[in-house]
């Protein structure tokens, strides 16, 4: 699977969004650009407005103002979360989100690719080709010998990796990853690092992340958020190197 | 080779469930023959009144499982189910009454009783078509069905979840409990339908009738149940599940979760609307009683007792509960509220499966040995010796409390506030 970058330039398109909440402006007059095929990393303090963004994104959360764009011209604001994801666009949460009370394989086999109506999973069966996908995937997350235990019978780190093969076996043309390494140790955190830099080679890919090494392991375009709007953007050199960045995350 | 056959597939992982579908089966054809077929006087013969118990037991049972499979596996806490199987009772009850015909206290060929006591003159139109039994049929699936879609539409399109939806399904119920205790409303009000006649030209009162609606209400129960099997073993199934443990996972994987919650919740309703219908004939009566909020509540402890989410424990739990409820309201009525506060605590307790066992157990023993009734009921009696004792000495300890505080505390705090000016003058 390989994404035909010629057909639009940019995936994902946010200009001028405004969201506030009750007088306060999570999102401010943001703007930001991703090309197709890019793998690229958003990272700031909290509350700097990194999950609200992605809730806009995915249509969990309606913009006040401002424009949401994907595949160039797709107008993201008018669909709700089942139908922003069945356009392509994946998600993980912040804290891993996987069906507790399923299986590893049966969580899998829910995200692949596929039918979502009512009548097509009542009646659906799973065909060989399926399931080298979803054998392809446990591999992949290493988490094949497991795969008829329960998910809430996983580490926070196995979860994490669950949810992500889940991602992918989604088959969607942006993973929107919310702090994939959060609770995950070192060698981990670096092993999740190169899952993801797999993963950008066919997907375009969207990490949030706060740990530093890990997006210097991602090796990509960064952007800094702070109170709702860009700070500073380049690669991970050239932000560090921003007085203004040091600022917001060393303190005043 | 065994062929993998679809009845085969639905049974093969559920061990429990295969003895509980077994068991009733088996009931399904032997009731009926000790009570028709074995001379009465005989030790094994089964009196009808216990064949009609033993129908309205299983129309429960189809009730709970109704419950299990929008909460136990899609987690939808529905407090009105007693709404649709109220509604569904009182679809057949409008058929039994165009029965009775002309049978009627007033002799009346064309208004049923109660309409000719209100002095209507004629029939009203939502009456009309249930002289015939194919209409009612329509009806029986359609009216909790539409009821359940309309209110599950707009539920489920504003994403009401949780406890508000439990409170809402209460009040709905609660709402149509008092609109069919109004004359006007034109289902009886406060007496509701009663002194059938006929179901389909048989005398309803007849053991053969009787036995034949026993027979009915345990199929229907295991075709329903090899039918829920079905929905929870299937994708669609794990679905519900996926909603019930991370709902906006879900809807990030891209599943329309209102569309699933709202067919899950519409054929829930059927069901229930189902198990009323079949429960109205056995039982002689339906009045707005079965709309009470309570019912609905007590769906619930069924279920939880018996274990959410497995389907054969609704039928268990439902089937105990009752079973129990006759029991002690047989021989101490007072007690039953208490015993069945102290089941429900019991099965959050062990809330495993576990407890569908001693449960069971517990009942043999009620039932078969005297001795072992008594020691039980002793130590039942302890056990509520004790709790009441508990319960008084906290009573006469917040008394005190109380007293202490108004009498004490209170005065001391006041006056402190005024002295402290003073103090604080002399320091």
């Amino acid at each position: 699977m390989t994404i035909s970058t010629d057909a639009y330039t940019s995936i994902l398109y946010l200009n001028g969004v405004t969201k506030s909440f009750d007088g306060f402006k999570a999102i401010n007059n943001l703007s930001i650009d991703i090309a197709a095929g890019e793998l690229c990393a958003i990272i700031g303090p909290n509350g700097a407005g990194k999950s609200t963004m992605m809730d806009i994104i995915t249509g969990k959360t309606k913009p006040d103002q401002g424009e949401v764009r994907f595949k160039d011209n797709i107008d993201l604001t008018r669909y709700d979360e089942a139908d922003i994801a069945n356009l392509g666009i994946g998600r993980k949460f912040q804290k891993p989100t996987v069906i507790e009370s399923l299986s590893i394989w049966q969580n899998v086999d829910l995200a692949l690719a596929g039918g979502r109506g009512i009548w097509q999973t009542m009646f659906a069966k799973l065909s060989a080709e399926d399931k080298n996908k979803i054998e392809r995937i446990l591999d992949l997350i290493g988490l094949s010998a497991k795969r008829d235990e329960l998910a809430m019978n996983l580490s926070h780190g196995q979860k994490q990796w669950l949810e992500i093969g889940m991602l992918i076996i989604q088959e969607p043309e942006v993973l929107l990853v919310d702090e994939p390494a959060g609770g995950m140790t070192d060698v981990e955190t670096m092993a999740t690092a190169r899952l993801l830099k797999e993963i950008s080679a066919d997907h375009s890919v969207v990490v949030v992340e706060h740990d530093m090494e890990f997006v210097r392991a991602l090796d990509c375009r960064v952007t800094v958020l702070h109170e709702g709007s860009v700070l500073a953007e380049g690669s991970l050199e050239k932000v560090s190197a921003d007085e203004r960045v040091v600022e917001v995350y060393l303190g005043r | 080779m065994w062929q993998r056959s679809l009845l085969f597939r639905l049974i093969e992982s559920d061990k429990t469930g295969r003895w509980v579908l077994a068991v009733i089966a088996v009931f399904a054809v032997l009731i009926p023959f000790l009570n028709l077929v074995v001379p009465q006087g005989s030790f094994f013969h089964v009196p009808t009144y216990v064949v009609t118990l033993l129908g309205k037991y299983l129309c429960y049972a189809l009730l709970a499982l109704a419950l299990d499979l929008v909460w136990g596996y899609c987690g939808i806490l529905s407090l009105g189910h007693g709404a649709f199987f109220a509604l569904g009772g009182y679809a057949m009850g409008m058929y039994l009454m165009r029965q009775i015909g002309d049978r009627g206290v007033y002799g009346n060929p064309e208004l049923p009783d109660f309409m000719v006591f209100l002095n209507w003159d004629a029939l009203p139109w939502y009456w009309l078509g249930f002289d015939h039994f194919s209409w009612t049929l329509l009806m029986i699936v359609l009216v909790p069905g539409l009821l359940a879609f309309v209110f599950g539409w707009l539920a489920f399109r504003s994403r009401v979840t949780g406890v508000y939806l439990s409170i809402i399904t209460q009040a709905l119920t609660y709402a149509l409990m008092q609109a069919f205790f109004l004359n006007d409303f034109g289902f009886g009000g406060n007496n509701g339908l009663t002194d059938f006649k006929d179901i389909l030209g048989f005398d309803i009162q007849a053991d053969t009738t009787r036995a034949a609606l026993f027979f009915i209400s345990a199929m229907v129960l295991l075709f329903t149940y090899l039918l829920c099997r079905f929905i929870t073993l299937s994708k669609f199934g794990r679905v519900l599940v996926a909603i019930r443990d991370s709902e906006s996972r879900a809807r990030f994987l891209g599943y329309r979760v209102e569309h699933y919650k709202l067919l899950v919740f519409v054929g829930s309703a059927v069901i229930a609307g189902i198990a009323g219908a079949l429960f109205v004939p056995q039982v002689g009566i339906i009045n707005p009683g079965e709309f009470n909020p309570v019912n609905s509540i007590e769906i619930v402890i069924w279920v939880a007792l018996g274990g959410r989410g497995t389907l054969y424990g609704a039928i268990v739990g439902a089937l105990i509960v009752n079973y129990s409820k006759t029991f002690f309201t047989g021989i101490i009525p007072e007690m039953w509220l208490f015993a069945l506060g102290g089941i429900f605590v019991v099965s959050t307790i062990y809330a495993n499966r576990g407890v569908i066992i001693g449960l069971v157990l517990g009942v043999f023993v009620l039932n078969f040995s005297a001795p072992l009734l008594i020691g039980t009921l002793l130590g039942q009696f302890l056990l509520l010796a004790k709790f009441f004792t508990i319960v008084f000495i906290s009573a006469v300890y917040f008394e005190k409390l109380f007293i202490k505080f108004k009498h004490v505390v209170l005065p001391l705090l006041s006056s402190l506030r005024h002295k402290k000016p003073e103090a604080d003058a002399a320091s």
